[in-house]
């Protein structure tokens, strides 16, 4: 029986299976931020065990960080203790940091793709659950524990049992204003989110084939919010252009050598999935989210479900919504556009080509952050930042920013905010926040309009009008 | 980490489903460097009121409930890795958690630090869990030995599957670093032979 691309990167990582237990795990790329780690360093320290790959190791701040004033001390005492921190652990340690103000610093798994450091057929681990957004490039990535940071630091492998496998396939072609994040809201929306508890996913289709790496990463980002640990896409020409030339990827020579490699790796035509899926792209519109959890999303154009469970019900009352109403007109006044979701510069070439020539609408307050320091630079480059400026808009600098709300980035309480991000718990993005995750399509047009419209509607009509 | 074999106690029941772990620990309580302290701030907003002020209709802050068991709804601890979801928990006193679902990480973290999770089926869940809200003063038996868990007085009972390796860890106080550490030759033989 054929090999499904997961089965074949996790077979070449394992060092040994332990009999009748789980597996220890070759791990190739660890990446850590300033959150998630400390506790880590500590335990090596007090156990007296020292790092023992620290050249496999990158590390970033980015979910702590203020996004204005990059350039002055952090005034959160906490907060600027915490990246003290990292710096220290990482000098000391000889690990490489892009920290605040780098030029390379940025939201983790924004950076390190845009590096080269992701790589197809890789195994990453990072302490944070969106690390599956690296499966986009046919890498093995998923978010662990703070223990398990300590365990990577320790032997650079993890214990492990290997997940089930998942296939979500996607085929036909996609409406005019349905991006990938409409394309992922939209499978959890179906699933529900445990569906991929205990699974890792891959994602085939026509549709997921012809989306751009930063497409590909918005889609295997929320994998982890259907309960996947991670997900994957083939590697493909696409995925190799998008690779070479990078910082750290590889050249020359070593770089075909290494594309010869990742071509094998793509799912065998006769492999087995544990589970499959099957959707039709045609049945995809713009999405929103109306409850607390990632898998209570509508296309724009339905009404909320009615359903009778204790669980809805809490969720519909936080988020003051109602059974059976619509979200179009909802007036909103906050739009996020960051997130290492939809922090890309593709995500603000798409938010700029909608908002040139019009205003942001005067109720909204809308943050646009970019997922790194060369995004941001690529902003200013192509000019978009001038078009942002020119609606009000503001562009802050990079960061994790609203999407955890640790920083000074909060939503106020009982306010609705558009966001790009990836969840849309209770008081995610702030104490008493309310969520709806969109596109970041739908969010630049609720920023205009000052409240959510039916953006296919709107970009139907727009497009007869040049037609006619 | 410390070890786990048997528990006996009064539970507390959080009859709420798809808790995430922004809502065992609030991302703003993550800033601290160490693992201690964390369970002054579990389910923080919904133990206190925006302005600081007890809310007296949650669970945890209800007299009538007590002890080292959390029984929670379907789906807990999804979202994300935050193993801070876990020190809360343990650091606030619970030994042990039961759902008929858990998210992977949190599952994960949790036996990394000594806190059981028992997954059950929903039936026995929402039987236990509304026997418990009618009998507070119930007493649960946890027996990691033999994989079970008890309300005698209640008459219910209920096997639960856990991972040997993971029985094995908690039942001695080992944790996975100890095992990897000692394994380091091997690590090394696999990097010297990579196949990739």
């Amino acid at each position: 029986m054929g090999k499904t691309l997961f089965d074949k990167v996790w077979d070449s990582h394992v060092v040994n299976t332990i009999e009748n237990g789980p597996q220890i795990l070759y791990i190739d790329k660890h990446l850590i931020h300033e959150v998630t780690s400390p506790q880590a360093f500590n335990e090596l320290e007090d156990r007296g065990i020292p790092i023992l790959r620290p050249d496999q190791i990158v590390a970033t701040a980015d979910h702590n960080t203020p996004t204005q004033d990059q350039d002055q001390p952090i005034k959160d005492e906490l907060s600027r203790k915490q990246l003290a921190q990292l710096s220290e652990n990482c000098k000391k340690n000889n690990i490489t940091l892009y920290e605040l103000g780098h030029q390379y610093n940025g939201i983790v798994h924004v950076m390190a793709p845009e590096l080269g450091v992701t790589q197809p057929g890789m195994t990453m681990v990072c302490g944070d659950s969106h690390t599956s957004t690296h499966g986009a490039f046919g890498a093995i990535a998923f978010g662990i524990g703070t223990s398990q940071v300590a365990q990577v630091f320790a032997s650079q492998c993890l214990l492990l049992k290997k997940p089930k496998s998942l296939r979500v396939t996607v085929n036909g072609n996609l409406n005019y204003g349905v991006l990938p994040k409409d394309v992922i809201l939209y499978i959890i929306s179906k699933l529900g989110t445990n569906s991929g508890t205990g699974y890792f996913c891959e994602y085939a289709g026509n549709v997921f084939e012809e989306m751009s790496m930063e497409g590909r990463m918005t889609v295997c980002n929320m994998s982890i919010e259907m309960g996947a640990r991670g997900g994957m896409i083939a590697p493909d020409q696409t995925t190799f252009d998008y690779v070479e030339g990078r910082e750290f990827a590889p050249k020359g020579d070593a770089f075909d050598e290494k594309v010869a490699y990742w071509k094998t790796l793509p799912t065998d035509a006769d492999a087995q999935f544990d589970k499959e899926y099957h959707f039709d792209a045609q049945d995809i519109e713009p999405m929103v989210t109306y409850g607390t959890n990632p898998g209570m999303g509508i296309k724009i154009s339905e009404y909320i479900p009615e359903v009778s469970d204790a669980s809805f019900e809490k969720s519909l009352k936080y988020m003051n919504f109602k059974k059976g109403e619509s979200l179009i007109n909802k007036p909103i006044n906050f739009v996020f556009i960051g997130s290492c979701t939809n922090s890309r510069i593709e995500d603000f070439r798409v938010a700029a080509n909608y908002i040139k020539g019009k205003k942001k609408a005067d109720n909204v307050t809308a943050w646009l952050v970019p997922g790194s320091k060369q995004v941001e630079a690529q902003i200013i480059q192509e000019g978009l930042k001038t078009v942002f400026e020119d609606a009000g808009f503001e562009l802050r600098q990079p960061g994790c920013s609203a999407c955890l709300a640790m920083n000074d980035d909060k939503i106020p309480q009982g306010e609705y905010c558009v966001s790009t991000s990836n969840r849309n718990f209770e008081g995610r993005q702030g104490q008493g926040s309310r969520t709806i995750l969109a596109s970041p399509l739908v969010a630049a047009a609720t920023a205009v309009e000052g409240k959510i419209i039916d953006i296919a509607k709107q970009l139907a009509s727009a497009s007869s009008a040049l037609i006619n | 980490m410390e070890k786990f074999t048997t528990l006996q106690s009064r539970a507390i029941p959080l009859h709420i489903e798809n808790v995430d772990t922004d809502q065992i620990i609030p991302a703003r309580f993550l800033k601290a460097t160490d693992r201690k302290g964390f369970g002054d701030n579990v389910f923080r907003d919904w133990r206190y009121h925006k302005d600081g002020t007890i809310n007296h209709d949650f669970v945890l802050n209800d007299p009538k409930f007590t002890g080292s068991i959390l029984v929670a709804g379907d789906n807990f601890g999804c979202g994300s890795s935050r193993e801070h979801a876990a020190w809360a928990i343990t650091d606030f006193g619970f030994k042990v958690v039961v759902s008929s679902f858990f998210a992977d990480i949190f599952k994960g973290n949790a036996l990394n630090n000594g806190l059981l999770p028992i997954q059950v089926t929903e039936t026995f869940l929402e039987t236990l869990l509304t026997q418990i809200e009618k009998h507070p003063e119930t007493i649960i038996e946890v027996n990691l030995e033999n994989q079970t868990i008890e309300a005698k007085d209640l008459g219910l009972s209920s096997h639960f599957e856990i991972d040997p390796y993971k029985k094995t860890c908690l039942i001695n106080g080992y944790d996975d670093i100890d095992y990897l550490v000692n394994n380091i030759k091997l690590i090394e033989a696999f990097e010297s032979q990579k196949t990739y």
